[in-house]
């Protein structure tokens, strides 16, 4: 199945995980331990974000860590800041085309 | 400028749609015809330095929106918006195309349904306006193509620059 980060990013869950790992790698339990929902459910996650390429397992010794793939996200970042900017862009032109139609109809 | 006004954005996979809410300093009739009249449309929907020149607009249920964006170059880049509902001064919907100048969809570019909604807020308006797109990843290849080099100009501050760099 073809996945794409969007789809990562999209489940409030799956976002929440990203901020618990952003400063530190962790173990899935470890991870689990900060949700209501299962330690299946969590791998799950896992497994959606490491396949959109968003986190990045390390083997260290039995345990599996989970840690952000920090340039796949600065790639959602800026590609999601170039859509925001043509909106701000269009909105601060359309603040001051209010502006003038308001002081016409003065 | 009330500094209030911030952008509200926010990105939902799972229907494939990004909301962008946003209040305007104005009255809820000059907001809806600021969204609803060509000629004010084209003051301010292209992002800087790009320009929207509407070629042909009728604000009806079924009717459509024919208008271009035109880049510093002059390049331009044709969409045709066909207006499916409206409730006036209270919400519209539509679905946005690339086109060609004669008005003829692009069928294998990504397309786009809008839902904007209207709502007084005192003497602001509050626009909701949702993008439902038929696949997300598209919408990267739309930005890829039209708006990149106009928005990283304006993002750089370089629109400022270049009635200077013109010769």
């Amino acid at each position: 199945m073809r996945r794409d980060v969007f789809q990562a990013i999209a489940d409030p869950r799956r976002r929440a995980i990203i901020l618990l790992i952003a400063s530190q790698a962790m173990t899935p339990s470890a991870i689990a331990e900060h949700f209501d929902i299962s330690r299946q459910a969590v791998s799950k996650h896992l497994r959606i974000l490491s396949e959109c390429g968003l986190v990045k397992q390390e083997q260290d010794g039995r345990e599996i860590y989970y840690e952000l793939e920090m340039t796949k996200m600065k790639q959602i970042d800026k590609w999601l800041d170039q859509f925001r900017k043509i909106w701000e862009s269009r909105f601060s032109q359309l603040d001051e085309v209010l502006l003038t139609m308001k002081n016409k109809q003065k | 400028m009330n500094k209030n006004l911030t952008l509200d954005f926010s990105v939902d996979k799972e229907n494939k749609t990004i909301t962008v809410k946003r209040e305007f300093a104005a009255e809820l009739p000059l907001v809806w015809d600021a969204y609803t009249k060509s000629e004010i449309l084209d003051q301010w929907w292209a992002p800087k330095p790009w320009k929207a020149r509407t070629k042909s607009m009728e604000f009806r249920e079924g009717g459509t929106w024919h208008y271009a964006m035109v880049g510093p170059e002059g390049e331009e880049h044709w969409a045709l918006a066909r207006y499916t509902n409206i409730q006036p001064q209270k919400k519209f919907t539509g679905l946005d195309a690339f086109a060609d100048g004669e008005g003829r969809v692009n069928k294998e570019l990504p397309q786009s349904k809008w839902e904007v909604t209207f709502t007084p807020q005192g003497e602001n308006t509050l626009v909701e306006f949702r993008i439902v797109f038929d696949d997300l990843a598209q919408l990267e290849a739309t930005l890829e193509m039209g708006f990149k080099e106009g928005l990283l100009s304006a993002m750089e501050g370089l629109d400022e620059l270049l009635p200077s760099l013109k010769k």
